[in-house]
């Protein structure tokens, strides 16, 4: 996740300062993780070095002296091209739970129990998102995020059942090697 | 619900074959008051036969089924159709809705049948579909209906009369997926607020997740039993 080209977009939107933006972040995007201050001020930093986006003046606003930033053209061309460019669809996610499997039948372990715990434990995190989408008053940016990672979960547990199913001859061909 | 307060609804190594196919081979399930349990297993598993065991509409072969105090699985048939209008409510797939009739009188009818005068009834059923969004489709007959919309007049259906108990069977397994999360709310919060137990049969587990805990079954027996009871 490119966290410059978010703050530049929520630059795009008029001229802020660091503590207002990781506000606007983390309401915008509520199931992402919260950004911390120092990420903001060096990711503003690096923006303002490359020229994407420059300071526009201080505001003080009866509290502290804040440092406001603005776009610059540049910032707002990186931003259209990037906020067009496809992601690139994972050929083969990293996966962890294969790796486990793997390595419960390499060692002699139970991979089985080990799915049905993993299978708990997705599905503990897949109730807490549905509760998280359904309080009344969720924004549809929650609604929306919490689906994401509601489809993941759900993409990882199915593939779970199909490995359980067959594990006998995954476990067949891990040991003949 | 706390695990020390007694079920609602308890059913204990239920037997149950379909012929010569042994639906359920010991299972057991305990729902208690207000909470949503979801029952999951690969298709074939017994969750229907499970749910229709602990609903009174199929007699288990051995095991016991019991609604507070009363053991279903051995009343007379009077007495389980009786509990079945009063305090019961079932959602299935699809096919409860009566096609001959309009959604208000579908609605309409479990009131009707539990003695509710007709106009009272309508108007009861009236209010359900409003609040379950198709109140502009009461004239509808279910053929008219999307496939959303007729669940949702199910809904209204199972629980215009106050069930203390929902029992749902694929609730969303004919609905595409946004009605079918938009079924899954309306249905839990309907529940919560009325204080229904909601017995929940799915083999989709974004459905389950809308339950409090989870009973998995393989092969006719729970295999395991999680989430906060
Ligand atoms: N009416 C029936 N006649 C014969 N076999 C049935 C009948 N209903 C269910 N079965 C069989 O009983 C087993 C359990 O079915 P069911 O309870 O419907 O499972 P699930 O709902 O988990 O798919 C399956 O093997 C199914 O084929
Ligand atoms: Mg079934």
């Amino acid at each position: 996740m490119s966290t410059r080209h978010i703050l530049l977009g929520l630059l795009s939107s008029g001229p802020s300062h660091g503590y207002d933006l990781k506000r606007r972040h983390d309401e915008r995007f509520p199931q992402a993780r919260p950004l911390a201050y120092g990420q903001v001020y060096t990711t503003l930093q690096r923006l303002v070095r490359d020229a994407l986006a420059e300071v526009e003046g201080t505001d003080s606003d009866g509290g502290p002296e804040r440092t406001v930033y603005r776009a610059t053209e540049d910032g707002e061309r990186e931003l259209a091209r990037w906020a067009g460019e496809t992601a690139p669809p994972a050929p083969f996610v990293a996966n962890e739970i294969f790796a486990k499997v793997v390595v419960a039948i390499l060692s002699g372990g139970d991979p089985a129990a080990y799915l049905l715990r993993q299978r708990d434990a997705h599905m503990a995190r897949m109730r807490e998102l549905t509760k998280v989408k359904t309080t009344p008053g969720a924004d549809l940016a929650t609604v929306l995020s919490a689906d994401y990672a509601l489809s993941h979960l759900d993409a990882d547990l199915r593939w779970m059942t199909t490995t359980a199913d067959r594990l006998s001859t995954l476990t067949a061909e891990v040991t003949a090697r | 619900m706390s695990a020390t307060t007694e079920p609602l609804l308890a059913a204990r190594d239920l037997v149950k074959a379909h012929g010569r196919t042994d639906a359920l081979r010991g299972a057991s399930a305990e729902l208690h008051a207000g909470e949503v349990l979801a029952v999951t297993g690969p298709s074939g598993s017994g969750k229907s036969t499970l749910l229709h065991c602990m609903a009174g509409i199929l007699r288990p072969d051995g095991g016991s089924v019991h609604y507070e105090g009363l053991r279903l699985d051995t009343c007379t048939e009077d007495r389980l159709s009786a509990l079945r209008r009063t305090d019961f409510g079932v959602v299935f797939q699809f096919g409860q809705l009566i096609p001959e009739l309009t959604l208000t009188d579908n609605v309409a009818l479990p009131l009707m049948l539990a003695g509710t005068s007709r106009r009272e009834a309508r108007a009861r059923a009236g209010e359900w579909l409003g609040r379950f969004g198709v109140g502009d489709r009461a004239d509808a007959r279910p053929g008219e209906l999307s496939g959303g919309q007729a669940q949702r007049g199910a809904l209204a259906r199972a629980l215009v009369t106050g069930p203390r108990v929902v029992f749902a069977d694929e609730p969303t397994g004919a609905l595409d997926s946004l009605a079918g999360e938009q079924v899954m709310t309306e249905l839990v919060s309907a529940a919560r607020a009325s204080g229904a137990a909601v017995l929940l049969v799915t083999h989709d587990a974004r459905v389950a997740a809308y339950a409090d805990r989870e009973i998995r079954l393989a092969d006719g027996r729970a295999a395991v039993t999680e989430g906060a009871v």
